[in-house]
């Protein structure tokens, strides 16, 4: 009984990391880094003999002096080892430098040669295999992100690819021969870097190779639809998912028209089942963008696009929902009249589950759409079949929602229904009582129904019991 | 349409009954169209019930037509209709119909969302056993050659699963097609498509006959597991353990081996990581020899890894790899190869690798014998012992038992100590509670003395813990404790400090001790439940917090039955009936339902 009690008065050491703090708290604060996959530890110090600068040798000399700088930065230096090769890899960080001014300012510099030279230098550098993630559940919007270790070296080659790419001098036909699908493929995989910065610079790479090699557009947008279908049916992760999105925003903006077959297919199988992923927040606005810019350059997509939505239509996730009540109302403020007539009825039963959501940011979100002018006026436009659809749900949650919020926003709709079609309105009050009796009914009935159907099923499996497969 | 419906139907079976009126299919296609996805989806998983009403001839002419038209709808309702469809060959009539229901499982088959998909193939290759060989060249393969051929990705997808369930029971010219098929597809343009290829190679290839594993499958296995996309490369890997199975031994050095020594060393970390996953399998497939000669040091390089994923993966087959070594070269490999390599990972940065190594390292003490594990492996345990991750520290007192069988606990004992202490102190409730779930283990191994000197005061501690998890367990933990030792120790170690706990001032303590004697009574007999556990429960009835009070009774039902019935009547009666008219509305719940379980009314 003794130790019993000095046990009690010193309990085993408090859970101070135990429980519900936020993981972001729990985490240690330390920035993490990461690097490729492809050190291993060679323990070999490296060597490269130092070059004069550019600026110190006279013109002729230049280009060749120009390529050798490319190909000693070929060399690749271990970051996670913070102590090694110090000397060294400020002596690339300075001649990266030097080329990215080099570029930028030069004439003439930019021989047949150098291409091979260039597009080499900045393969060796970026090209490299993603090391594993270092939490398997990565919440992007909770964790930082692991930070690449080679950015000091990295960042500049990227710059130098921007500004080669950029430069005056720069000739597609001569790079398309280094610049290939091949080279485009491993760019494509590095969207996938959890560095946000690598992601941004990737990003303006890619978006000046589709602008340059006409050649390479369609297979740029197959891999990318790849990649996409990859990380809705496969995986549910890649991190450059809202990067991609946003080049292909402007890709679409520059789309001919008629629309081809091809650009259809991608909206439809692709860019609507994004909507399915479970981080649809980390790229939403992008790919909102992407389906009404497509929607814009073609109104008869329209229907397909909603009911696309309608079957991806969240079902225990209210976060996503309020995200897709947003981006339904982007799509009904460039709507076509026309257009909406033809899906009005599909729309409105599903806003009409909205408005009814226990969940108030839902409710809230479907509700708001009678602040909208536009959308008040096609609703009006339609009130004979609209008004019909809604009418249960708002009746039903002006008498019962528990938030105040919400019946005070449902008067407001319920009284401009009233204003809009008054007959109509005053037809629905009066019928509502009998017609819940007659759904009630029909619901009896289905539930006699399929008791006699199981009634049956019982008989029969009675009867010949090898029927019924188990 | 009902009453068109009705001359169709004359022979379903509802006709024979006269009441076919009340089935008429349009009610029942109302209830598949439902606007409530909720109700669609309750119908459809009540198919085989709405086929039974129409009976067979109208399901297979109605109802799978209407299936397979209105194929559009919620995945959910899909995919309950494509697994509904697997088990529908008896509701349409028996296997000579089954081709019945393969237009709608083709549509199935097609759609974007992979579970639907997957559920249809799996269906599909369910009942293509139903098929005769005539209907499976009739109906199925033309099927698999569509979905081969198809446009979209996702039918050329699912095609790959189908290939081998007809194979074997095709003629020749057939084979060669489907062998065709199933080429092409391992060369699509589409990532997605190659990926279910190669994972379905190894499948394919154990229907091949062996010529055609040497000539096709071969060539498709070099040229997925050299694929651009290491998604690709790393399934290749998995189809390399089937492969080299159905291999004769002689061919595999030229057929098998460059392909999974490039593998081992490629430059993707996942692919990496699926050789160090398969290395048992892949070892027992390609035979002592080639192990010898290669996976020794490929399985070296791996344990090496710059990736901390793949030396975990490695670590954690470790003993697997050393218990199939052949036996004439093991120990000496183990010695002079695997070793220095675990010695490493001992102390390696990545708390994975270290943890995956202690959860197998102990087992190589049985492989290795008494003097080996003592000079080399028990430094390696004791450190693993004093390792600061927690994990690590688990995952080597939960195998304690394979040493303890080879060189005796007691080696261990002095460092095993602290590292016990620690955990049982350690913040997080999750690691005391897999250590208290080890304490029955390690109290038969260690013997009752040294249990009683240095373990029973965690054990007792453990019952005041402030996560209930932790008390719960602590209680149960008892009851193991005094069926390893005996009532004769429970009385004189436990009962007493257990008992005290009922003066505690924390109601909750004072639950405890109800708790444990629940748990304690029956192990403990009669007679001490009867002398020392009862006055303290009976005592405890007068408790000013009616949670103890309810469980008092909860108590007294529990331990009733090891009572004599003279105490029942004499003693726990009056007390039951005291409870039964307390005010607190719990309180008499349970001291009713104990009078009525005890049989005491």
């Amino acid at each position: 009984i003794l130790a019993m009690s000095s046990a009690a008065t010193t309990p085993p050491s408090v859970d101070k990391v135990d429980g519900f703090s936020r993981k972001s708290v729990r985490k240690a604060k330390q920035k993490r880094s990461q690097s490729s996959s492809q050190f291993r530890s060679q323990g070999k110090p490296i060597e490269l003999t130092p070059l004069p600068l550019l600026k110190d040798v006279p013109a002729q000399e230049q280009p060749d002096l120009f390529l050798k700088k490319l190909q000693q930065c070929c060399t690749v230096f271990d970051f996670m080892d913070t102590l090694s090769d110090l000397k060294m890899k400020e002596y690339k960080r300075s001649t990266l430098n030097e080329l990215v001014d080099y570029v930028t300012v030069s004439r003439g510099y930019l021989t047949e040669q150098a291409y091979p030279e260039v597009v080499k230098m900045v393969s060796y550098n970026i090209f490299r295999t993603l090391p594993p993630s270092d939490s398997n559940e990565f919440d992007p919007e909770e964790d930082e992100p692991t930070l690449e270790a080679s950015w000091p070296h990295l960042q500049l080659v990227y710059e130098f690819f921007i500004r080669f790419l950029e430069s005056q001098e720069f000739q597609p036909s001569i790079a398309k021969k280094y610049i290939d699908q091949k080279f485009v493929l491993q760019l494509l995989e590095l969207f996938d870097s959890e560095d946000p910065r690598e992601r941004d610079y990737l990003k303006t790479v890619l978006h000046r190779i589709y602008g340059k090699f006409l050649g390479l557009r369609a297979f740029i947008r197959k891999q990318i639809n790849n990649i996409f279908l990859r990380f809705v049916y496969e995986t549910e992760h890649f991190n450059g998912v809202a990067e991609l999105l946003e080049i292909l925003g402007s890709i679409i903006n520059g789309f001919a028209l008629p629309l081809k077959a091809e650009h259809k297919q991608f909206l439809v199988k692709v860019l609507i089942p994004l909507h399915t992923v479970r981080s649809l927040s980390l790229f939403h606005a992008q790919l909102a963008y992407c389906i009404v810019q497509f929607l814009e350059k073609d109104p008869t997509l329209t229907e397909p696009v909603i009911r696309g939505l309608l079957k991806f239509w969240p079902k225990t996730c209210s976060q996503k929902e309020v995200m897709f009540l947003g981006e339904l109302e982007e799509i009904l403020d460039v709507i076509e009249p026309t257009q909406f007539v033809k899906i009005q009825e599909p729309l409105f039963k599903q806003i009409s589950k909205c408005v009814s959501s226990p969940h108030f940011q839902v409710a809230e979100r479907a509700l708001y759409y009678w602040n909208n002018e536009y959308i008040m006026s096609l609703i009006e436009e339609n009130s004979n079949v609209i008004l019909p659809i809604m009418f249960a749900s708002l009746y039903r949650i002006s008498k019962e929602h528990w938030n105040p919020a919400i019946v005070a926003l449902v008067y407001n709709v319920l009284k401009a229904f009233m204003e809009m079609n008054s007959t109509l309105f005053d037809e629905l009050t009066a019928t509502y009582k009998s017609d819940r009796q007659r759904e009630k009914k029909k619901e009896k009935e289905r539930e006699e129904l399929w008791k006699k159907l199981e009634d049956l099923e019982l008989k029969r499996g009675l009867r010949s019991d090898a029927i019924i497969p188990t | 349409s009902a009453g068109s419906c009705h001359s169709v139907s004359s022979s379903g079976m509802a006709g024979a009954d006269g009441d076919d009126s009340l089935y008429p299919i349009a009610v029942l296609i109302d209830e598949l169209r439902n606007e409530d996805v909720q109700l669609r989806l309750n119908s459809i998983k009540k198919l085989s019930t709405i086929a039974l009403a129409l009976g067979v001839e109208r399901t297979r002419t109605e109802l799978l037509p209407f299936l397979t038209d209105t194929i559009y709808d919620e995945d959910e309702v899909l995919l309950a209709l494509a697994e509904q469809l697997g088990n529908f060959t008896m509701l349409v009539g028996g296997p000579e119909y089954v081709h019945c229901l393969l237009p709608p499982l083709e549509s199935l088959a097609t759609v974007e969302e992979t579970v639907v998909r997957d559920k249809a193939v799996e269906s599909l290759r369910k009942i293509s056993h139903e098929h005769s060989p005539v209907d499976l060249e009739v109906h199925f393969e033309p099927l698999v050659k569509r979905l081969a051929s198809g446009d979209w990705f996702t039918s050329r997808t699912s095609a790959c699963g189908l290939f081998s369930v007809c194979y074997p029971r095709v003629s020749s010219t057939v084979k060669a097609e489907i062998r065709q098929h199933f080429r092409n597809l391992c060369s699509d343009d589409t990532p997605m498509v190659r990926r279910a290829a190669a994972s379905k190679l190894g499948e394919f290839a154990k229907v091949l006959e062996l010529e055609y594993v040497k000539s096709d499958i071969i060539s498709l296995f070099t040229a997925l597991a050299s694929d651009e996309q290491d998604s690709v490369r790393l399934l290749a890997v998995e189809a390399c353990v089937s492969i080299a199975t159905l291999l004769p031994q002689e061919d595999l050095e030229t057929l098998v081996m460059p392909t999974l020594r490039q593998a081992a060393e490629d430059k993707s970390w996942r692919v990496r990581y699926m050789v160090a996953d398969k290395f048992s399998e892949l070892q027992k497939a390609v035979g002592p020899e080639i192990t010898k000669n290669d996976l020794v040091p490929a399985f070296q390089n791996l344990l090496k890894d710059c990736e901390a994923e793949v030396r975990a993966a490695a670590a954690n087959k470790v003993k697997e790899f050393c218990e199939n070594l052949p036996e004439d070269s093991r120990e000496t490999i183990i010695m002079t190869h695997i070793l220095p390599c675990v010695k490493e990972l001992v102390s390696d940065t990545n708390q994975h690798v270290k943890s995956a190594l202690a959860s197998v390292i102990m087992g190589l003490s049985t492989i290795l014998g008494k003097d080996n594990t003592i000079e080399h492996l028990l430094p390696l345990f004791l450190a693993q012992l004093k390792d600061e991750c927690p994990e690590v520290r688990l995952n080597i007192i939960s195998n304690l038992d394979c040493v303890n069988e080879v060189i005796g606990i007691r080696q261990l004992s002095q460092s095993l100590l602290p590292a016990i202490v620690e955990l049982a102190e350690d913040a997080k409730w999750r690691v005391r509670l897999a250590i208290i779930e080890y304490m029955p283990l390690l109290a038969g191994q260690l013997g009752v003395e040294f249990f009683d000197e240095k373990l029973n005061s965690l054990c007792m501690a453990w019952l005041v813990d402030h996560v209930y998890a932790i008390r719960e367990a602590a209680t149960c933990n008892l009851t193991k404790l005094v069926e390893k030792f005996g009532a004769e120790w429970a009385q004189n170690t436990i009962v007493p400090k257990v008992l005290g706990m009922a003066n505690d001032p924390n109601y909750l303590h004072r639950m405890t001790t109800l708790f444990c004697i629940n748990a304690l009574s029956e192990a403990c007999g009669q007679e001490i439940t009867t002398k020392h556990m009862l006055p303290v429960v009976l005592k405890m009835s007068n408790d000013q917090v009616a949670n103890v009070r309810f469980n008092v009774a909860k108590s007294l039902q529990k331990i009733g039955p090891v009572l004599d019935s003279n105490c029942l009547q004499t003693e726990v009666k009056p007390v039951l009936e005291k409870l039964a008219a307390d005010q607190d509305i719990d309180v008499k719940y349970f001291a009713q339902e104990a009078i009525s379980v005890l049989a005491l009314a």
